[in-house]
Formats: C-alpha cells, sequence, structure tokens
C-alpha cells in the first residue's frame, strides 16, 4: 500500500509539476499572472478527448496537435491581450493587477464556451488502462506513461532553458528584465515566447491529465489553484523548484487521499500552501520576492 | 456646508423612497430589489477593502456562502438575530486568518489564496456533511418574509455605504490611500500597514457574509454549490470595477445596471452568459480600468479645458 501510494504520488507529482513549470514560465517571465491558466489546460484535455473518441487518435500522438495549438493559442492571447496591458502598465504591480483582472474575464469566457461545448459532466476515455506490475505493485499503464511524459516534457524544458542561447536569454529576462534589453534582449518578444511555451505546456498537462483522470468544464480552477501554490513553493521562475514542488504537492495529495481520506486533498494542499506562506514566503528554494 | 446638507439630505431621501418600494412594487419587484441590493452592498464592501488597497479579493462568494450556510445549519435551534451574529462571527474568523497569513506578504499572494478559498470551503463543507453529518444540502425555514429580507438588505446596504463614506474621511482611509499608492512611503510613514489592511479585510468580509446570511431564506433550500457558486464573486468584482472601485458612489453605480444585464442574459441566455458576461469584463478591464466614473470625470475636465482654450480663438 505504502509503494503503491508512493508511485502513484509521482505519478500526480509529475504531473503537477509539469503544469506548474508553464505557470511558472508564465508568471516569472512574461510576469502575467494567468488565472485562466487551468482553464487551458482542460481545454487541452477535451481537445485529446474529442480526438480519441471521434478520430481514434491516441493521445500521445494528440501532443502533436494539442501543443502546438496551446502554443499558437498562447502567442495569440498575448498578443492581442497581454501587450496593450504591458504597454499600459506603470510598474509591475500595476500590470500584475491588470494581467489578474483581464485573465479573470478570461477565466469564465473558456469556462462558458467548455460548458456549452461538452456540459457539465465527468469526463473521460479508457486508453492503456492495462495493468503494469512495478515494485510489487499493479499500476495502470496510462499512469506510467504519464509520469514519463512528464518527465520527458520537464527534462526537454530544463535543456532548452539551461544549453541553448535562446533559454538563456529567456532566464535573463526572468532575473532582471530591465537590464535584458542591455544585452542586446528584445523583452517583449521574450515575454511572448515564455507566454506561449507555458500555454504549450499547460496543453501537454492537460492531454496528459486526460489520459488518467476524469475531469469537468469546471474543474480548471482547481488546477490553476494547484499550479499557483507549486510555482509559489518552488520559487516564482524556478524550474527546478517548480519540478520538486509539484512531486511534493503530489506525494502529500496521495498520502492524504490514502491514509485520511479523499475528501480532504484540497485541504491538504492549501494546508501547505499556508504553511509555505508562513514561513517560507519565498518558496523552498527562492529568496524573498518583492 | 449647504452642499454637504444637500448629499445627507439626498441620502436619506433615497433611502426612504427605497424603503417604501415593497409598498407598492409586486413580488417580482421585490424579488428584483433583493438580489440588488444585495449586489450594491457586496459591491460596496468589496470595494471597500480592495479599492483604496489595490488587492484583488477574488473570495467575495466564500464569505457570501459562509454566511449563507451558517444560517443554512443553525436556523432550527436558534433565533434569527443570533444567527446573523453568528454568521458574522464566522466571517470574521476566516477573514482574520486569511488576512494574517496574507496580508503582510506581496499582494499577489492575497489573491492567490482567495482565489481557490472559495474551492476549499465548499470541499470542506461537502466532505463535513457527507462524512460527519451525512447529509448533502438542507432546508431553511424561518419566518421571515421577502419583504422583511429587503429592509435588512436595504440597512445593510446603507451601513456598508456609511462605513465606506465615514472611511473615507477618517484616518485610516488616508492611511489605506497611502498604501495603495505606495506601500514603502506608507510604512515610512509610520503606518501598520498589516494591521490597517487586516481591519479593512475584516469589516469587508463581515459585511459580505451578513449579505449572504439575510438572503439565505430566499433559497429555501442551500447545498454547498448553490451557496458556493463563483459567478457571485465574478459579478461583484465587474460590477466594483465598471463603476469605479475607488470612489464612493462607483460600486453603486456598476451594480445597477450589471445586475439589470446580468438577469436579462441569464432569462434569455441561460447558457451563454457566463461568456457574455467575460467578454464584458475584458472590455471593461481594457476600456475603463479605473471606472465609469473617473472616465467621466477626466473628459469631462478636458472638454471643459479644450472649451476654455477655443474661446479666446473664436473671440479673434
Amino acid at each position: 500500500m505504502l509503494v503503491a501510494a508512493l508511485l502513484s504520488g509521482l505519478v500526480l507529482g509529475g504531473t503537477y509539476a509539469l503544469v506548474a513549470m508553464g505557470l511558472t514560465l508564465q508568471y516569472g517571465i512574461a510576469r502575467i499572472m494567468n488565472l485562466a491558466y487551468g482553464e487551458m489546460i482542460i481545454s487541452a484535455a477535451f481537445l485529446a478527448y474529442v480526438m480519441f473518441s471521434t478520430l481514434g487518435l491516441n493521445p500521445v500522438a494528440g501532443l502533436l496537435i494539442a501543443v502546438p495549438a496551446g502554443f499558437a493559442l498562447g502567442y495569440v492571447i498575448y498578443g492581442a491581450m497581454m501587450t496593450p496591458l504591458v504597454a499600459r502598465a506603470r510598474d509591475k504591480a500595476s500590470l500584475e493587477i491588470d494581467s489578474i483582472l483581464a485573465t479573470f474575464g478570461l477565466l469564465f469566457v473558456f469556462q462558458g464556451v467548455m460548458l456549452v461545448t461538452f456540459g457539465a459532466n465527468f469526463t473521460s476515455y479508457s486508453y492503456l488502462n492495462d495493468p503494469v506490475t512495478i515494485f510489487g505493485t499493479t499500476l495502470a499503464a496510462n499512469r506510467v506513461l504519464a509520469l514519463i511524459l512528464a518527465v520527458v516534457f520537464g527534462g526537454g524544458l530544463y535543456l532548452l532553458l539551461t544549453r541553448t542561447l535562446w533559454g538563456t536569454a529567456l532566464r535573463a529576462v526572468a532575473v532582471n528584465p530591465g537590464a535584458a534589453p542591455l544585452v542586446g534582449i528584445d523583452v517583449n518578444r521574450a515575454a511572448r515566447l515564455a507566454f506561449a511555451l507555458g500555454s504549450g505546456l499547460a496543453a501537454a498537462g492537460g492531454v496528459v491529465i486526460s489520459m488518467y483522470q476524469t475531469f469537468t468544464a469546471t474543474s480548471g480552477v482547481v488546477f490553476t489553484m494547484k499550479a499557483l501554490i507549486v510555482v509559489i513553493m518552488g520559487g516564482v521562475g524556478n524550474l527546478i523548484g517548480a519540478l520538486s514542488a509539484g512531486l511534493i504537492l503530489g506525494l502529500v495529495e496521495t498520502f492524504v487521499a490514502t491514509y485520511v481520506d479523499p475528501g480532504l486533498t484540497l485541504a491538504a494542499t492549501y494546508a501547505i500552501f499556508l504553511s509555505v506562506l508562513l514561513w517560507r514566503p519565498a518558496g523552498l528554494f527562492g529568496r524573498l520576492m518583492r | 456646508m449647504s452642499r454637504a446638507l444637500l448629499s445627507v439630505f439626498v441620502f436619506a431621501l433615497v433611502v426612504a423612497v427605497l424603503a417604501y418600494v415593497p409598498f407598492i412594487a409586486g413580488s417580482y419587484g421585490i424579488t428584483l430589489g433583493i438580489g440588488m441590493l444585495g449586489y450594491v452592498t457586496l459591491a460596496t464592501a468589496w470595494a471597500l477593502f480592495s479599492g483604496p488597497t489595490r488587492y484583488v479579493s477574488l473570495a467575495t462568494v466564500a464569505f457570501f456562502g459562509i454566511g449563507a450556510y451558517t444560517v443554512a445549519v443553525f436556523s432550527e435551534n436558534m433565533a434569527y438575530p443570533l444567527l446573523l451574529a453568528v454568521a458574522g462571527a464566522i466571517g470574521l474568523a476566516v477573514a482574520l486568518v486569511v488576512g494574517l497569513a496574507t496580508l503582510r506578504l506581496a499582494g499577489v499572494y492575497f489573491v492567490i489564496f482567495t482565489f481557490g478559498l472559495a474551492e476549499l470551503i465548499r470541499q470542506l463543507v461537502t466532505w463535513y456533511e457527507v462524512n460527519v453529518t451525512g447529509t448533502l444540502g438542507r432546508y431553511i425555514f424561518l419566518p421571515v418574509t421577502p419583504e422583511g429580507i429587503y429592509w435588512q438588505l436595504l440597512a445593510l446596504a446603507t451601513t456598508a455605504f456609511l462605513i465606506s463614506w465615514g472611511i473615507g474621511r477618517s484616518r485610516i482611509g488616508l492611511a489605506l490611500k497611502v498604501i495603495g499608492d505606495d506601500e514603502v512611503v506608507a510604512s515610512h510613514c509610520g503606518i501598520d500597514i498589516a494591521r490597517v489592511k487586516l481591519a479593512l479585510f475584516a469589516v469587508s468580509a463581515v459585511l459580505i457574509t451578513l449579505v449572504g446570511a439575510i438572503q439565505a431564506p430566499r433559497w429555501t433550500y442551500v447545498e454547498p454549490t448553490i451557496a458556493f457558486n463563483p459567478t457571485v464573486s465574478f459579478l461583484t468584482l465587474i460590477m466594483a470595477l465598471l463603476g469605479g472601485a475607488n470612489r464612493l458612489t462607483g460600486p453603486l453605480l456598476g451594480a445597477v445596471p450589471l445586475f439589470m444585464l446580468f438577469e436579462w442574459l441569464s432569462a434569455n441566455f441561460p447558457n451563454h452568459y457566463s461568456i457574455i458576461l467575460g467578454l464584458v469584463f475584458i472590455a471593461i478591464v481594457f476600456v475603463l480600468p479605473r471606472g465609469v466614473l473617473a472616465f467621466v470625470e477626466e473628459n469631462w475636465r478636458r472638454w471643459r479645458k479644450s472649451g476654455v482654450k477655443n474661446l479666446p480663438a473664436v473671440a479673434e
């Protein structure tokens, strides 16, 4: 039972880490606090569901469509909605407020569209639902695949950001958006790319989630919330922080669900958030953000 | 002085006229009035804290729901005034916990915390009801007439309005304005930032809780998904922003037209209203970031200025 909880905690945590990395890109680099992030995740989950049930396309192939679509959506949203807000923002705080408000409106638009199209029912599909035995416990194959995909995406993103010139430019903007132009970095372009990249990761997360979880048109809020908590726990803009905080959150949730009560997982999430706020507001690995 | 007297007189007259409405309006009119007064109070209470400090609270429905659900739980074994007091006390306690945890930090932590708060409380209440009491959903049978609810809400709206007016003229109001403009300056002026913010947040939260508690008997049947409906947070936010969260009458001016719009939309487009409201909201954020009142004032000033400038040209 312990090994089983540990393994499914890792699966869940891997997914959280994947999703949170996208959000930390959007908030850490593009400086957009995106409250519609969870709705982007759920949209991708519905996209994977539609592709699987009508076209018979398996979700891994679906990623090849969903991730570029998410990237394009993020690129368009940043261009259309965020650019004017960035242009009129006097400082970081006012951009934060404006982006919170604008994306809060966006949340209801996304949610409304999904409710009209798919209704409010729980949705899921059965893909690779075969038992696999690892360390003496059985796990559904789709969960193992979800963990592998999270590792591949997370590792790929980490290498992209640390090993390429392009990634270094993005990290430079995260560290100091004021000084980045001095070394020839176009901050607006970097922010737009980071936002689009974050949306692409949200789409990847959505497809992965749809493989092993049920979801509804209104469950985006919870994913946004969890991703935000992971981002804060890991320190804003910190990829490795997001990765480890995501795993911790997934493990804690699974243990609470297994040993205490499945109805209290969100309470456990909030308890973690509260203790992080009280003792390490800058995140487990971060410096104090002001 | 005479102008101040006039506004006091107008205010008293408006309240008196509104108090007379139930005698002439039909039951639909009273229902509409209850909804509108509820949202006017919510928007005013929201703007009380979030307007000057610019800390966007997304937890309106968390407190609203706490109020409504408390009444539902205790309605059978408590006197009505005591019921309201208990609801207010629970709202206050939650507000203090949230405020103490987040208001010492940068504003974005507060926003994030309030963003998920309603969902957290909804799940906790659901868990408690399913596992401990074994009943999900409760009936409220209270001897309160629609007229009674209307008058209570009118009294609450008046109170919220007077508190908002009083704070605007007090030391704490001035402190809030400084905090909203620049927190560093505020702390250097000797303002205890965390305490001022906490006090204001608590007042605002108690008012919101009471709106929920007073409106609860209208529903007769309450379950967590009804009491903690996120649309309430969303509508309150749009209303306050449309009118202008920094003005005394701003939330009022935003609440009335948007409530009518919402009523019309939910009657005619029950499935699409959240999309339309979302678009309206985005438009408000882009076109009127500081509200209708500020927008009108600025343009009025510009128009008058250009009028004055043009005068000599005409004379020449």
